[in-house]
């Protein structure tokens, strides 16, 4: 059965199960492997993916519950004005270890700051309290959301 | 130099001409850390590019630790390039071609050190000596950097893309013997380099062992059995096989223990999801009721047993420990306990094969690829150099991926479909359940302090997991377990209970449990003395000395004024004052030696009324020699070292053996640590020590533990026996 789904701008044809999830037609039927699969329940957020701009784990998500709206992965999202600042707040800080969690980090991070332009410490504990990072890049996660956000060390949120 | 191995350098030399100029060298190898073993071999790590780029390959498996960034830094240090000049690429496993390959026990950095900076400087050597040649000159005349070579009396100046077809006819220079550089005149080792995948990662680009792509991929999910060591009765697989999409059905044997029966279905389809959904209408009777016997239940009445009885095995004995508890001023007792634990890398395990033609090409997010291949030959009845294996970036290892149960599971999928490439893939429930377990243990400790408070006798009786009395993988404790070599009168004993659970090395493994149970009994001792714990470790430390410490590829030497020095230097980081807290609020302090590195650590916390504990801050002062290499993922390291230890000691993370099967299944029952369980800030500095760099991806995590233990019970005054910490047991 066929499904038509709005990913990173374009309109993507998929003939697969609707109840498949969308982490894994992204990952196996249009060739976007950066959205990862971790813990398949949504508790882990390495699947993050924006649609219509929340951050959505993709895992738990038929393809039929994501037919019809806007979906946003993470080759895309530095194309997007929060999701730009984010990748480059990401890589100035090397914000990442092993890496594998950083494609839902930085899903989960722009989301925030598309809501939330300057976030403090409890809002960004709050937002990304869904994504696991197994290396612990924690320290570097609130830096690089603030340094996105134009925050400053020591100044108020 | 014999003809075999000039014709294999000459080979290599042909084989890696193709897309350019290449400089080929033999890299003689030398295992700073097993020196004595046989460990010469050929090599080529260096590519000189076209447009004076230049391209290294990193060998060992990239696990997060940055290793892919940091041996390139050796060798681009002395080969005199700008970092800006490097590409790097990860290189297939081959040991014999690159030397040893993995990534475990902090042990690439002491045992690259030397060899890869050789390696860039030999390169530049033969460089040097192609310009001189050229140019009619003496090399000592030469100068490089940026990757050319001037001689600067002619004012003439040669790149290394202009100079490296000469060069690789230069003959290869003994690399024990080319000169290195001055540290001093380091211009990228002690530099930060931000890891080389980082912006790749950002983008979402195809790194991992999960992302491989091969034309005609198909999928497998496994079905294992759930107790360890269990065998398929029988299998009925018809309904799976009626479902559409499903290619196959393959009995495979687990991994787990190669040797042993066929204990896994492995169900193949060309969608991983289509696969593992099958799973429900598999029908397979176990032949487990042997392995089922076992649980955790078990291990803990097995364990006040063995107590009661006394160690069944002798670790240590020196003097005699209970004649000089029985004349002791103070005796202190205390038993400690800790938990199996699962690794939880973020990657679910998985892999990846191509079988064809009596050959088998795999791509594996491995730690340690060699023992994989030697795996797979065996199950699969090939000879080794029959196997390729391709190293993928890994997304986390911590330990989990020095087994290689997933790529022996993947050949035998493989070999029953040749000519189509096929993905495994376990399911985080797989993963949690398949693991190779950080194994329980329990320590019996008594102590004796004179009448000066002077620590005179400890004893322990370790207990934990085994078969017919032999420790279970990672369930060892050393005769040299700090701080028996500083004492007159030591006892340590083990008891090995009957155990069918996989177990294995978790990121610091050994020392992860027993930093936590020694230095969480010695605060108690050091109470007993009347001293905080730094001045009671100063105490028991004495005089500069160097003692032996560890045993096997473990063993180090172990110096107490280094030790001394991390103590002193996080003391005054913290400003520690003694004991202090209380109402909540804590302050605990531990020091830990393992692989090499010596770190002390300060932990403040603060417990709140319903017994959650958060850490408020950490300071760690860590000496891993001369030379910080990468400082940027030194602090990295040591940073990701602390949450760990944060995760073992206060998320709930506590695997439970029931029916002979671990009964976590996701991050709901083994959590993980979540951005709030993270410190508002880990300070970070290093003593710089006249030694060799040695490794940083687990040193600086076995004191975090006692660290947090001791700080709640200066908090709350409750000693914490046991982990993981249980908030109720702190109101």
């Amino acid at each position: 059965m066929a499904t038509t789904l709005s990913i990173n701008g374009k309109e993507r044809r998929v003939d697969a199960d609707p109840q498949k999830p969308l982490l894994w037609v992204l990952r196996e039927d249009l060739a976007l492997p950066g959205t990862k699969f971790g813990c398949g329940m949504g508790l882990c957020g390495a699947c993050t993916v924006h649609i219509d701009g929340k951050a959505t784990r993709s895992c738990i998500t038929p393809i039929s519950a994501a037919a019809g709206k806007t979906i946003t992965t993470i080759e895309y999202v530095a194309t997007l004005p929060a999701g730009q600042k984010i990748s480059e707040a990401w890589i100035a800080l090397d914000v990442p270890q092993c890496g594998y969690c950083q494609p839902g980090q930085i899903m989960s991070a722009t989301a925030l700051l598309a809501s939330t332009p300057r976030p403090d410490d409890k809002a960004i504990d709050a937002a990304m309290s869904g994504n696991i990072c197994r290396c612990a890049t924690y320290l570097r996660i609130r830096a690089a959301i603030k340094q996105a956000a134009g925050i400053t060390e020591g100044t108020e949120a | 130099m014999t003809d075999t191995l000039d014709m294999d350098r000459r080979s290599l030399i042909k084989a890696t001409l193709i897309g350019g100029l290449v400089l080929s060298f033999d890299a003689r190898m030398a295992f700073a850390a097993t020196a004595g073993q046989p460990a010469t071999v050929l090599n080529a790590f260096i590519r000189i590019n076209a447009d004076n780029s230049v391209t290294i390959g990193a060998k060992n498996p990239e696990i997060g630790q940055g290793i892919k960034t940091m041996l390139p830094m050796l060798i681009a240090e002395e080969l005199d390039v700008d970092w800006a000049q490097v590409h790097i690429e990860q290189t297939i496993a081959d040991d014999k071609r690159y030397g040893a390959q993995l990534a475990g026990g902090s042990f690439a950095t002491p045992m690259n050190w030397l060899p890869m900076r050789q390696t860039g400087a030999g390169a530049r050597q033969m460089l040097v000596q192609a310009a001189a040649a050229r140019w009619n000159v003496e090399a000592a005349t030469l100068t490089t950097g940026g990757g050319k070579v001037t001689h600067a009396a002619s004012k003439r100046t040669a790149t290394y893309a202009q100079l490296a077809a000469d060069a690789a006819r230069q003959a290869a220079p003994d690399l024990t013997k080319v000169p290195l550089k001055d540290p001093a005149a380091f211009t990228i080792i002690g530099r930060s380099k931000p890891g080389v995948d980082t912006p790749a990662i950002v983008a979402g680009k195809p790194l991992f062992g999960i992302d491989v792509a091969q034309p005609g991929l198909i999928h497998a999910a496994v079905e294992i059995c759930p107790a360890y060591g269990g065998t398929i009765r029988s299998l009925d697989d018809a309904a799976v096989k009626a479902r559409p999409g499903i290619l196959a059905v393959v009995p495979i044997n687990s991994g787990y223990d190669p040797k042993g029966a066929n204990d896994a279905v492995a169900i193949v389809a060309e969608s991983w999801w289509v696969a593992d959904q099958a799973r429900a209408d598999l029908k397979i009777a176990w032949a487990d009721e042997a392995a089922r016997q076992y649980s955790s239940a078990g291990f803990e009445a097995g364990a006040t047993a063995a107590f009661a009885k006394g160690p069944d095995a002798s670790i240590a004995k020196i003097g005699d420990a209970d004649k000089a508890l029985a004349g002791a001023a103070k005796r202190v007792s205390a038993r400690y306990h800790y938990p199996f634990l699962a690794h939880g890398t973020l990657e679910p395990q998985n892999c990846t094969a191509l079988f064809k033609d009596g050959q088998i090409e795999i791509w594996a997010p491995t730690q340690l690829p060699e023992p994989g291949r030697a795996l797979v030959a065996a199950a699969l009845g090939i000879e080794p150099a029959a196997i390729t294996i391709n190293l993928t970036r890994i997304g986390g290892g911590f330990g989990r991926r020095l087994s290689n149960d997933y790529m022996v599971m993947v050949a035998q999928i493989a070999k029953a479909l040749p000519g189509r490439p096929v993905k495994l893939i376990y399911t985080r429930t797989d993963d949690l359940r398949h693991d190779f377990f950080r194994p329980a243990g329990w320590h019996g400790f008594e102590a004796g302090l004179d009448a000066q408070g002077k620590l005179i006798a400890l004893k322990d009786h370790f207990v934990s997991l085994g078969k017919d009395g032999k420790p279970s993988q990672g369930a060892t404790m050393d005769a040299t377990e700090f701080p028996a070599q500083l004492l007159e009168h030591v006892a340590y004993g083990a008891t090995y209970l009957d155990s069918n659970v996989p177990t294995g090395f978790l990121r610091a493994p050994m020392s992860n449990g027993l930093s936590y149970a020694f230095l969480g009994f010695l605060d108690e001792v050091a109470l007993a003395a009347e001293l905080d714990l730094p001045e009671f470790l100063r105490r028991t430390l004495g005089e500069p000395r160097t003692i032996k410490s560890g045993a096997g590829p473990m063993a180090a030497e172990f110096s107490t004024a280094r030790a001394r020095a991390v103590i002193d230097k996080v003391c005054a980081m913290a400003n520690w004052q003694g004991r202090s807290g209380g109402n909540g609020k804590g302050r605990g302090f531990a020091f830990y030696f393992s692989h090499r590195g010596y770190f002390a650590e300060v932990v403040d916390v603060t417990v709140n009324r319903g017994g959650g504990v958060q850490v408020d801050k950490v300071w760690v002062a860590g000496d891993v020699g001369s030379q910080i290499i990468n400082p940027i993922n030194a602090l990295h390291q040591a940073q990701g070292s602390v949450i760990d230890g944060i995760a073992q000691t206060l998320v709930g993370q506590n695997v439970q053996i029931v029916d002979g099967s671990a009964n976590r299944t996701n991050f709901h029952d083994f959590p993980l640590a979540r951005i709030n369980a993270a410190p508002r800030d880990i300070v970070v500095e290093f003593v710089l020590s006249d030694n060799p760099p040695t490794g940083l991806g687990e040193p600086a995590l076995p004191p975090v533990i006692p660290a947090i233990a001791n700080a709640i019970f200066a908090a709350t005054g409750k000693r914490v026996r046991s982990l993981p910490v249980v908030p109720a047991q702190l109101v």
